[in-house]
């Protein structure tokens, strides 16, 4: 994909450039995530380390740590658990923030057809985020 | 086993699966699942949970390398994400209430249909293509730089390989993988586009798909931060640095090396499925 095929607009933004930009974005998103998901992790480690890990059954994860509202209550109370999954719901977003951007970027090209297309997508990613618990 | 010599074994383990994912261009998701659930005895829901978010984290930590090489094509991939992720919220769907051997044995076959794939002889399609007129009207046709400057390709197939991104959204949602090789399948051989635009556009396909099932994974109580977290920080430090290797390693014996392990592990998936052992 590239200006050649597609109408340019001015100031030189062209597919290509929107999205290595976009995808520094994201690779700055997965690093960011990563770390507080370190974080919890250690802390995590620290206060259950010598436990013995229980995954063998299902039991559904607690309500505390399923909804996004609650995965930053949990956070500000400094639970680990719920650091960690913090740190998960930033990746998650990731993929999320980057279908926004591409929504931004063909907005910006005034391709109306991509516009549409692409805030279905959102809509989608955002139904299965919110609309579902 | 405590759970700090269980958390160090469950990284170790998914370093090494997305270090010789990366490095065969295979995907590291396939074999957590397994790994977890096999050699960890982990319950398949939890193994799932896990990798799906391992796999949005290589996905979107290779964005902005695979979109500088200029390959991905991002109409292609935008519009065929309406099929994957719907398919990838009817997959999670379906895996909340389908039994855990049943699940088993669809990933065995899953895997062993990988290892199939990546072991085919592939060509490269004639330039003699013409786009089909619903091609045209999506604007799905672009070019790619080769050797010999920027190459323009048609696309076709559009309708076969929708349904095809369909499928592969199903899968992803169902089992908890990126499901790249149905992605590819169906950009290559459906619809005709050059082989390096399938991988790469189907690597950044990949992450929106399953953040589309992720939600409700985690809205279900799928995704234990205990074991997510040496899953997803395994899995991406292993995928970073093969990444980095890939310029200078010999791929070639380790893809059958990976094949080999992915049918093994098929086998044993499909057998406890069977034996409702999983």
């Amino acid at each position: 994909m590239t200006a050649e095929s597609k109408s340019a607009p001015p100031g030189g933004f062209d597919d290509q450039r929107i999205e290595v930009i976009i995808g520094t974005l994201l690779r700055t998103g997965v690093l960011v995530s990563a770390a507080v998901v370190l974080v919890g992790g250690a802390l995590y480690l620290l206060h259950y380390g010598h436990n013995l890990p229980n995954y063998k059954t299902f039991h559904s994860e607690p309500e505390r740590l399923k909804s996004p509202g609650e995965i930053v209550r949990g956070t500000v109370a400094m639970d680990p658990r719920a650091i960690i999954q913090l740190g998960l719901l930033l990746l998650i977003a990731t993929p999320v923030a980057r279908v926004l951007f591409s929504a931004i970027a063909f907005a910006i090209e005034r391709d109306s057809m991509y516009v549409v297309i692409t805030l279905i997508v959102l809509g989608i990613l955002l139904y299965s985020l919110f609309g579902s618990s | 086993m405590n759970v700090l010599e269980f958390t160090g074994l469950v990284a170790l383990g998914s370093l090494l699966a997305g270090l010789l994912g990366a490095l065969t261009g295979l995907g590291g998701g396939v074999v957590v699942v397994p790994m977890l659930a096999l050699l960890f005895h982990v319950d398949i829901r939890y193994a799932i949970g896990a990798s799906l978010v391992s796999v949005i984290a290589t996905s979107s930590g290779a964005a902005a390398a695979y979109v500088r090489e200029g390959f991905s094509n991002i109409r292609i991939g935008m519009f065929l994400e309406t099929a994957t992720t719907i398919g990838a919220i009817v997959g999670a769907v379906i895996a909340l209430h389908v039994r855990t051997s049943a699940i088993a044995i669809v990933f065995g076959v899953v895997l062993l249909y990988s290892a199939y794939l990546s072991s085919r002889h592939r060509e490269e399609h004639g330039p003699g293509l013409q786009s089909s007129a619903l091609a045209l009207k999506l604007r799905l046709d672009g070019s790619y730089p080769t050797p010999e400057g920027k190459q323009p390709y048609a696309v076709t197939g559009v309708p076969a390989g929708y349904g095809l991104m369909f499928s592969a959204g199903v899968l992803s949602g169902l089992l908890g993988i990126g499901s790249g090789a149905v992605k590819v399948l169906a950009m290559d051989q459906a619809m005709k586009i050059p082989f390096k635009v399938s991988t790469t556009t189907s690597n950044f396909m990949i992450g929106v798909t399953a953040a589309a099932s992720a939600g409700l994974y985690l809205a279900r109580g799928y995704i234990a931060p205990g074991i997510t977290m040496p899953v997803m920080l395994g899995v991406l430090t292993g995928s970073m640095i093969g990444a980095k290797l890939l310029v200078r390693a010999k791929v070639n014996v380790l893809r059958y090396l990976f094949a080999a392990v992915i049918v093994a592990l098929g086998i044993e998936m499909i057998f406890n499925g069977a034996t409702g052992r999983i």
